[in-house]
C-alpha cells in the first residue's frame, strides 16, 4: 500500500478530493503526455506510411529490389481475370484474392488498383510527396517524444518502478497468461508481466527498430552511417523490417484496445487522461493482495 | 464525486465519438488542408527544413555515399520518369548520335561555357558503383561514370553570390495550359561540389542510354532519384529559384515532393 501513500504526497490540483484509498495516482503528467503524443503520432505515421507503400506496393530482401531477378517477399497488386480486375496480395510467392481491401478497391463501379485502400491512406487519394510531409513531421514529433519519455521516466522512477524487469515478474509469467486468457485483471499501481512485455517491447524495441530502419532508408543517412544497411541486410531489408515492425505495431494497438475494453474502458482511460487509477480493493488470502504487497 | 464522473464520462464518449467519425469518414478528413499551399501543409512542411540541417550537420559536406562491388551489379539499371523524350530538338540531337549537343554553363559564373561531349569526357573522371533510390521506394545498383560537377564549376567559375546549380533539361515531362513543362531541378552548392556529384554519360561500362538520360545526367548520390536530372543540356548557377515554374525548385517539387531528397 506503499502506493497510495505516494499517490497522496503527489496528488495535483486535479486529484478528486475523495479519502477513497482504491483511487490511486498512478501514470505521472509526463508519461500521459508523451502517451497521447505517441498516439497522434502513429496513427498519422501510419496513415501516411501505408499511403508511400502504395508507390511501390513490394517488399524486397537485400540491397536492391530485384526486376531482373526475383527477391520480392511481399507484393500487393491488381490483375485482369475472365471475372474482372481483382486485386491480390502475395506473401512468400504465396497469393491470396484481397478484391476490395488490398490490390484493387474503392466506391463501388469505380474501384482503382491500389495497394492499401483510401480509407487507410493520408491522403485519401494518391498523393506520395504529401504523405512523405506528414510521414516526417510526424517522425520528428514521435522520436523526440520517445527521448523526452526516455529522460522523464529515468528521473522520476517510472522505468525503474514500473517497467524494470524483475526476478518476480517472470515467476508471475504463467499466472499472468491464464488471467489475461480467462480475462480475469487486476487493477494494481504495478503493471503485469506480460504488461511490462508490451510497454517494454514497443518502447525500447520496436520503436527504436523502427527508427534505426527508417534513417537507414535515408540516402543522406547512409552516408553517415554506412554501417547500418550492412547491420541490417541492406536498404531493401530494412525497407521490409520498417513495414513488418508496422505491422506489429499494429497488432499492439489491436491487442492494447481489446485489453483496456476488457479491463475497464473508463478507469483505464481516466488513468491515461488524469493520471487517477481505480484499484481493486484490498480483499484478505486474495492474489491481488500479494501482488501489490 | 458523481458529477466529476459524469462530466468525465460525458467528455470520454465525445472524444471517442470524434475519433471513431475521423475513422469513419475516411481519411479524406485531412486532404483539403494537405495542398499544396495550404496552412497545415506549410506547417508540416518545416519538418523539412529541420531534417535537411539535422542531415546536413551529421553528413557534412564530403561523408561518401556507400559504394558496391561488380557483383552487385545484378541487372540493367531501372529507367523512371521519362524514358523516351518525344521532343524534336532531342530527336534531332539523337539522330546525329549527340555530335551537335552542347552542354551549357551559365547564369552566375564568371566564365561561361559551351562544352561538347568530347570535352567532357576529356576532363578527369570518376567511376562509382552506387545504389540509386527512387522516392517510391526501390533500389539498384549501378555503375556510373562521368565527369565530376565541381571541375566543370571550377572551369566556369561560380560567382559568390551564387547559391543553387539549376538543372535544364530536354525532355518534356508534363503538359500544362502555358504550354509543354520541361523537367528541371535544383541543388546546393554542397551537393554540387560533393566528390560524388558526377555528371554522367557512361553506365556500366557503356555509353549512356537513352531512357537513362543520354547524353548526360546528374548522379547526387546522398539524394534521391527525382535530383537527379537526365537529359542535361544546359547548367545554371542561380541564387535562388522562387521566379522559377512553380517556384519550389523543380518539377516533382512543383508537384509536391520535398526540395531536399536526403530521406
Amino acid at each position: 500500500m506503499q502506493s497510495v501513500a505516494r499517490s497522496q504526497s503527489t496528488a495535483g490540483p486535479g486529484a478528486p478530493a475523495s479519502s477513497d484509498k482504491t483511487l490511486i495516482y498512478r501514470q505521472s503528467r509526463w508519461t500521459r503526455l508523451t502517451h497521447w503524443l505517441w498516439a497522434i503520432s502513429l496513427f498519422f505515421m501510419l496513415l501516411s506510411g501505408l499511403q508511400i507503400f502504395n508507390a511501390r506496393p513490394q517488399l524486397y530482401i537485400g540491397k536492391q529490389s530485384g526486376f531482373e531477378y526475383n527477391n520480392t517477399v511481399f507484393a500487393i497488386g491488381a490483375e485482369n481475370t475472365d471475372a474482372g480486375p481483382r486485386g491480390y496480395t502475395e506473401v512468400f510467392g504465396k497469393r491470396f484474392d484481397t478484391t476490395g481491401v488490398l490490390g484493387w478497391s474503392g466506391p463501388a463501379g469505380n474501384e482503382t488498383a491500389r495497394g492499401f485502400p483510401s480509407w487507410a491512406t493520408i491522403p485519401s487519394y494518391y498523393d506520395l510527396g504529401t504523405a512523405r510531409v506528414v510521414h516526417f513531421f510526424f517522425a520528428w514529433i514521435l522520436t523526440t517524444t520517445l527521448l523526452v519519455w526516455l529522460v522523464a521516466s529515468l528521473v522520476n522512477g517510472h522505468l525503474r518502478r514500473d517497467l524494470a524487469p524483475r526476478l518476480d515478474d517472470l515467476k508471475r509469467l504463467p499466472r499472468d497468461i491464464v488471467d489475461h486468457a480467462k480475462l480475469r485483471f487486476h487493477h494494481t499501481r504495478e503493471y503485469n508481466t506480460l504488461q511490462k512485455m508490451a510497454y517494454g517491447g514497443v518502447l525500447f524495441v520496436l520503436l527504436p527498430l523502427m527508427i534505426v530502419t527508417g534513417l537507414a532508408m535515408s540516402p543522406s543517412m547512409n552516408s553517415v552511417l554506412p554501417f547500418l544497411n550492412d547491420l541490417l541486410g541492406g536498404r531493401q531489408t530494412a525497407r521490409t523490417i520498417h513495414f513488418t515492425v508496422m505491422l506489429l505495431l499494429v497488432a499492439f494497438f489491436v491487442i492494447h484496445m481489446l485489453m483496456i475494453l476488457a479491463a475497464g474502458p473508463i478507469n483505464e482511460l481516466r488513468s491515461i487522461i488524469t493520471g487517477w487509477y481505480r484499484t481493486d480493493p484490498p480483499v484478505h488470502e486474495d492474489k491481488t493482495a500479494q501482488r501489490s504487497a | 464525486m458523481a458529477k466529476f464522473q459524469i462530466s468525465r464520462r460525458k467528455f470520454l464518449t465525445a472524444a471517442s465519438l470524434g475519433a471513431s467519425g475521423i475513422m469513419l469518414s475516411g481519411c479524406d478528413a485531412f486532404d483539403s488542408q494537405l495542398s499544396i499551399g495550404g496552412g497545415l501543409r506549410g506547417f508540416l512542411e518545416n519538418a523539412n527544413g529541420l531534417t535537411y540541417h539535422a542531415q546536413r550537420l551529421l553528413a557534412g559536406r564530403d561523408a561518401l555515399a556507400p559504394e558496391f562491388t561488380e557483383a552487385d551489379i545484378r541487372q540493367p539499371q531501372r529507367p523512371n520518369g521519362v524514358t523516351a523524350p518525344d521532343d524534336d530538338v532531342y530527336k534531332g540531337l539523337l539522330a546525329n548520335n549527340f555530335a551537335d549537343w552542347r552542354l551549357e554553363v551559365s547564369g552566375l559564373v564568371k566564365k561561361p561555357l559551351s562544352l561538347s561531349r568530347e570535352q567532357l569526357m576529356n576532363m578527369p573522371s570518376r567511376t562509382q558503383i552506387t545504389r540509386h533510390d527512387c522516392v517510391e521506394g526501390w533500389s539498384c545498383i549501378a555503375k556510373w561514370t562521368g565527369t565530376p560537377l565541381s571541375l566543370v564549376l571550377d572551369q566556369a567559375v561560380v560567382k559568390p553570390q551564387a547559391r543553387y546549380v539549376m538543372f535544364h533539361c530536354l525532355d518534356t515531362i508534363d503538359r500544362s495550359l502555358s504550354g509543354d513543362i520541361k523537367y528541371y531541378g535544383t541543388i546546393d552548392l554542397i551537393d554540387a561540389r560533393h566528390p560524388q556529384t558526377i555528371l554522367a554519360y557512361g553506365l556500366n561500362g557503356k555509353p549512356l542510354p537513352v531512357e537513362n538520360g543520354a547524353p548526360l545526367r546528374v548522379r547526387v548520390e546522398r539524394q534521391l532519384g527525382y535530383k537527379m536530372p537526365k537529359y542535361l543540356y544546359k547548367i545554371e548557377l542561380v541564387d535562388g529559384f522562387a521566379n522559377i515554374g512553380g517556384g519550389r525548385g523543380g518539377y516533382w517539387e512543383d508537384n509536391g515532393y520535398d526540395w531536399y531528397g536526403g530521406i
